[in-house]
C-alpha cells in the first residue's frame, strides 16, 4: 500500500440536486503521473478541486465517500482545509499570478507560513524557479510585475509558486489548454521533470497530452469513471467501449 | 403615413437635442456667472485672513481649515467602517443570508435619505443623546459635549458618506478575479491572509475613489452640519473635539441670508462658492480618474 498516495471511496459530489460524480473509487499511485480524461461537463475536474477541497468555496455542495490521502480521510471534521491545501497545491487552466513581483509571487506562500527570513526566502524562490524552469529566464528581473511576463512564462511561475510551499501532491487543471504549443511543450517537459519529487494528477482536454505525460489515465464520462488503466493500455487497447469511442474521437 | 413617421422622428431629435443644450447652456452659465463674480476676490489674503468687519472683510481662512478638518475626521470615521462592511458584504455574506440582505437594504435607504435628515439624527443621537450621557456621568452634568462640536458634526457626516464608501469598496472589491484568490487559497492562505493580502492590495485604487468620493460630497453638504456643529462665526481655530467650527458651504448660506449687508458681501459670497466648487470639482476629478483606471484594469 506504500506506494499509493491517494485512495477515492465510492465518491459522489452534489451540486444542490444535480450529481456531479457518481461512486468514484480508485487509487493513485506515489509519484506518478495520472491524467484524467472526459469531454467537457463529465466531472474530471469537480473530481480534481475535490482533492484539495477547492469545492468547500462554492455554496451548496454535498460530499459523500471517502478521499484517504496518506491514509487520513480528508472530509473528516478535525481536518485543517489550510493545511491539506499546502500538501496538496494547485495549477489552474488560465495562469493566475498575483498583481506582485516575480519574487514575491513565489515568496507569498512560505511568507503566509510564517518564514520571513530574507536569506531562506531568497533560496526558496530561486530553487522554486531552478525547478520550474524559468530561473534563467527571469533571474535578472525578479522584482518585475509577473504579470508582464508571456502566458507559458506565467504558467511555469505559477507552478513555482506551488512548488515553493513544497507540496507532495500537485493538481493540474488543463495547465497548457491557453499556452501556445512550445509554452505547452515546456510545461509538459516539466511535469516529466517533477514527477519524480511529486505526485502529480492532471486534468487534460488534450489526449495527445495525457498520452505524451502521464503514467496512468482515467477517462470520465457523465459523472462516472468508465475507465482507469496504465495509459499504454487505455490508449492502445482500452477496455469499455465507450473509452475506445472518446480516445477515437468519436464523439466528446 | 411616411411623412408623419418623418415628422415624428425631426420633432424627437430636436427634442433631444434641444435638452442637452439646456443642460450644457444651466452648466455653463451656472459656472460662467460663479467664475466671473468670484475670481477676482479669491486672493491669496482672502485665502489665509479670518473675517473681518462683521464679516463684511476679510478672508475665509477658518472656513477653510473648519471644513478640512471636518471632512478628515469624517473620514477617519467613515472609510474604515465602510471598507469593513464593504469586505464582510463582499467576501464573507452570502448573497441570500437574511444578515446581507438587511444590510444592503440599510446602505440603499441611507444612501436615499435626504441630508437634513442626518443632521436631525445627528443632534438627537450624538448630542442629546450620546453627549449628554456623557457629561452626565462624565462631568455631573456641566456642559461638555451635549452640544453642537465638530465630532459631531463629522460623525453625522460620515453617517452621510458611509454608502458611498461601502458601495465604491464592494464594487472595486468584486473586480479581485476569482482566480487569483483561489490561487492564494490553494497554497494554503486563509481566507483572512487571501483579502488582506491579495484583495485589499488589488482593489486599492477603489477605495481610494470611495473616499475621495465621500469627501467631495462630505466637504459641500451644509445639512448634517447645521445643527450638529458648524458655527456663524468664531474669532479662532477649533481646538479640541468639543469646539464648533465654520464651514465653506455653511458659510456660504449665512453670508447670502444672515448678513448684515448682503450687497456689500457679494464678492465674498461668489469667491466662497468659487473655492467650494473648485474643491469639490477636483476632488471629483481625482475620483473619476481612479475609478476610469479601475474599470479599464478590470476588463
Amino acid at each position: 500500500m506504500k506506494d499509493i498516495k491517494v485512495n477515492v471511496k465510492e465518491l459522489s459530489i452534489f451540486y444542490g440536486d444535480n450529481q456531479a460524480l457518481k461512486k468514484i473509487t480508485m487509487d493513485i499511485s506515489d509519484k506518478k503521473v495520472t491524467a484524467f480524461i472526459g469531454p467537457s461537463g463529465c466531472g474530471k475536474s469537480t473530481f480534481l478541486r475535490t482533492l484539495n477541497r477547492m469545492n468547500d468555496l462554492i455554496d451548496n455542495v454535498r460530499v459523500e465517500g471517502e478521499v484517504l490521502i496518506d491514509d487520513v480521510n480528508i472530509y473528516q471534521k478535525n481536518i485543517d482545509v489550510v493545511n491539506l491545501r499546502k500538501k496538496v497545491g494547485m495549477i489552474f487552466q488560465k495562469s493566475n499570478p498575483f498583481a506582485k513581483s516575480i519574487y514575491e509571487n513565489i515568496a507569498y506562500g512560505p511568507k503566509i507560513n510564517g518564514i520571513n527570513d530574507k536569506n531562506k526566502l531568497d533560496e526558496i524562490v530561486e530553487t522554486s524557479l531552478k525547478q520550474a524552469a524559468i530561473w534563467d529566464e527571469v533571474k535578472d528581473r525578479l522584482n518585475n510585475s509577473a504579470l508582464d511576463l508571456s502566458g507559458g512564462q506565467q504558467q511555469r511561475i505559477c507552478i513555482a509558486r506551488t512548488l515553493a510551499v513544497n507540496p507532495d501532491i500537485i493538481l493540474m487543471d488543463e495547465p497548457a489548454s491557453a499556452l501556445d504549443p512550445i509554452s505547452t511543450a515546456k510545461i509538459e517537459e516539466l511535469i516529466h521533470e517533477l514527477k519524480k519529487f511529486y505526485t502529480i494528477i492532471i486534468v487534460t482536454h488534450n489526449m495527445q497530452q495525457a498520452a505524451r505525460t502521464s503514467d496512468v489515465t482515467a477517462f470520465f464520462y457523465l459523472g462516472e469513471l468508465i475507465e482507469m488503466d496504465k495509459t499504454r493500455s487505455i490508449f492502445t487497447n482500452p477496455s469499455k467501449k465507450q473509452t475506445e469511442d472518446y480516445i477515437s474521437g468519436r464523439f466528446g | 403615413m411616411n411623412f408623419t413617421r418623418n415628422t415624428k422622428d425631426t420633432v424627437i431629435k430636436s427634442l433631444t437635442g434641444m435638452s442637452v443644450i439646456l443642460i450644457l447652456f444651466i452648466t455653463i452659465s451656472m459656472l460662467a456667472v460663479i467664475f466671473v463674480g468670484g475670481w477676482k476676490s479669491v486672493t491669496w489674503e482672502f485665502l489665509s485672513e479670518f473675517p473681518k468687519e462683521g464679516m463684511t472683510k476679510g478672508g475665509i481662512f477658518p472656513a477653510i481649515v473648519g471644513t478640512a478638518l471636518m471632512t478628515l475626521i469624517m473620514t477617519v470615521a467613515a472609510v474604515p467602517f465602510g471598507a469593513i462592511t464593504a469586505i464582510y458584504l463582499a467576501e464573507y455574506a452570502s448573497d441570500k443570508s437574511v444578515m446581507a440582505r438587511s444590510i444592503r437594504f440599510a446602505v440603499k435607504t441611507l444612501a436615499v435619505v435626504p441630508s437634513i435628515i442626518f443632521g436631525l439624527f445627528g443632534l438627537g443621537f450624538f448630542i442629546k443623546f450620546v453627549g449628554v450621557n456623557m457629561d452626565n456621568f462624565l462631568f455631573n452634568g456641566d456642559l461638555h459635549w451635549g452640544q453642537p462640536n465638530i465630532l459631531w458634526a463629522s460623525l453625522t457626516m460620515a453617517l452621510l458618506t458611509l454608502p458611498i464608501v461601502i458601495v465604491s469598496v464592494e464594487e472595486s472589491i468584486h473586480t479581485v478575479p476569482r482566480e487569483v484568490r483561489e490561487a492564494s487559497l490553494a497554497l494554503g492562505a486563509t481566507k483572512w491572509q487571501t483579502i488582506r493580502k491579495v484583495v485589499l492590495p488589488g482593489s486599492i485604487t477603489g477605495i481610494l475613489t470611495g473616499t475621495i468620493l465621500a469627501i467631495s460630497r462630505g466637504a459641500g453638504e451644509v445639512a448634517p452640519i447645521l445643527f450638529t456643529g458648524a458655527a456663524y462665526y468664531l474669532a479662532e481655530l477649533p481646538q479640541a473635539p468639543t469646539s464648533q467650527f465654520m464651514s465653506l458651504g455653511y458659510h456660504i448660506y449665512i453670508m447670502s441670508t444672515q448678513s448684515t449687508n448682503v450687497d456689500e458681501t457679494l464678492p465674498i459670497q461668489f469667491a466662497t462658492t468659487l473655492v467650494l466648487l473648485l474643491l469639490t470639482f477636483s476632488l471629483s476629478m481625482i475620483a473619476v480618474t481612479l475609478r476610469y483606471r479601475i474599470r479599464k484594469k478590470a476588463r
